[in-house]
């Protein structure tokens, strides 16, 4: 068992990381890697929030929308299939975390919530949040395995985008050609990192 | 046509393009161009959703509290994806299953709460439906160039089509598999940047 949830976690970090396998926050993961310490502060944030979120609409998915969910609360509502409006709960759901998130942060790690600051509020949107949850209803993990996916595909965003602001703070004494600077350097720079991570590809626990 | 109207159209197609100027809807412009038919369908798709969640928000825009707005543009755009992924569903299921989770993706594609937070919130309906088509074709432009490149140079196909004889069934071209994986999808688009921006001094960055 424990073997199981270990090598899902490797596969979530590692091979099918959330950022350089799948692009999966690609915009946050772009926009904000131009410093270690910022990175870091996102990273953690997601990591957090796709911890909570994932096996949270695991049991929204599995104990409301999907065909027949609803039969622990009246056995007639057996048929009943509201699995369309996922994207709507699913949203709502990671909205209100966030909300709920950012609040007990801020009574109880002031400290840890400045550091964080506006990065909170924006990973609602945040395409890697929502995605942990799509992919966890496509794949159908359990709950215990929506938790461990959560924290695992978190953790392989942050490991990914403060090795990208590390690199990024490097280059600025480099040579770049004008024309590639900004935004250009940065694609050729993860494409190469997603390279260096596909050879994780064969790994098996 | 009026100068405005018109730059709301044409500007994001090349000088400000969502992809490679305002680096917005990245994560779905990567994952789904292994394929141009996927490139295509995923391109109408964001193009229907970004026009008419424009439209609606600017219709309503003087409806919506500000300290709510984030919440009301979620839920307009959310209905309309949740309406394209039925329509997907019904009509071409092959594609929807190939585009698994990045239809709803789309959701919380940037570009789509962008211009509703940037445009639609301050500008009639009728430019801001216009804004949101010039945005959706910058978008296609990039995936559809990008989805062509990757599936030509990778697997030697258009639209499935062989058109580069392959040397495994007796042709002579030798498909480049970097070009399906991901790290293919990323130097494309650093390339394509990079031509713009020569060919377009000004759009560079210091």
């Amino acid at each position: 068992m424990l073997e199981h949830y270990l090598s899902l976690a490797v596969k979530a970090i590692f091979v099918e990381n959330m950022a350089l396998a799948f692009f999966l926050g690609m915009c946050s993961f772009l926009a904000v890697s131009k410093k270690v310490e910022t990175a870091i502060g996102l990273g953690a944030a997601v990591t957090f929030v796709l911890t909570v979120t994932t096996p949270l609409n695991n049991l929204v998915y599995n104990y409301l929308l999907k065909e027949g969910a609803l039969t622990w609360l009246n056995p007639a509502w057996s048929g009943v299939d509201l699995s369309f409006v996922r994207f709507l709960a699913f949203i709502g759901s990671i909205a209100a975390s966030v909300q709920i998130v950012e609040m007990t942060l801020d009574r109880y790690a002031p400290k840890l919530y400045s550091a964080l600051g506006v990065f909170l509020p924006l990973i609602a949107v945040n395409c890697a949040i929502l995605g942990g949850s799509l992919f966890m209803v496509e794949r159908d993990y359990t709950f215990g395995e929506s938790a461990v996916f959560g924290f695992g595909s978190g953790f392989g965003f942050l490991l990914a985008i403060v090795a990208l602001a590390a690199i990024r703070e490097k280059m600025i004494y480099s040579n770049v050609p004008p024309a590639l600077r900004g935004l250009g350097i940065t694609f050729l720079v993860t494409g190469l990192m997603a390279i260096a991570f596909m050879a994780f590809a064969g790994i098996q626990l | 046509m009026n100068a405005r109207r018109k730059s709301a159209l044409l500007d994001p197609l090349f000088n400000d393009n969502p992809i490679t100027a305002q680096v917005l809807g990245i994560c779905s412009a990567l994952a789904v161009t292994t394929k141009l038919e996927t490139s295509v369908v995923m391109s109408i798709a964001v193009i229907a959703v970004m026009s008419l969640s424009n439209l609606t928000v600017s219709l309503i825009r003087n409806l919506i509290p500000p300290s709510i707005r984030i919440i009301v543009q979620l839920t307009i755009i959310a209905s309309l994806v949740i309406v394209t992924d039925q329509v997907l569903q019904a009509f071409f299921f092959d594609i929807s299953k190939q585009l698994s989770v990045f239809v709803g993706l789309i959701i919380t594609n940037c570009i789509v709460m962008g211009r509703a937070e940037a445009y639609a919130m301050q500008n009639p309906p009728i430019d801001s439906l216009l804004d949101g088509l010039g945005n959706g074709l910058g978008y296609s432009l990039i995936l559809i160039v990008v989805g062509f490149l990757r599936e030509l140079i990778g697997s030697g196909k258009l639209f499935g089509v062989q058109v580069l004889p392959l040397v495994t069934d007796g042709g002579w071209y030798q498909p480049n598999g970097l070009f399906v994986l991901a790290p293919g999808a990323f130097f494309i688009i650093g390339f394509l940047i990079w031509l713009l921006h020569t060919w377009k001094p000004e759009l560079q960055e210091d």
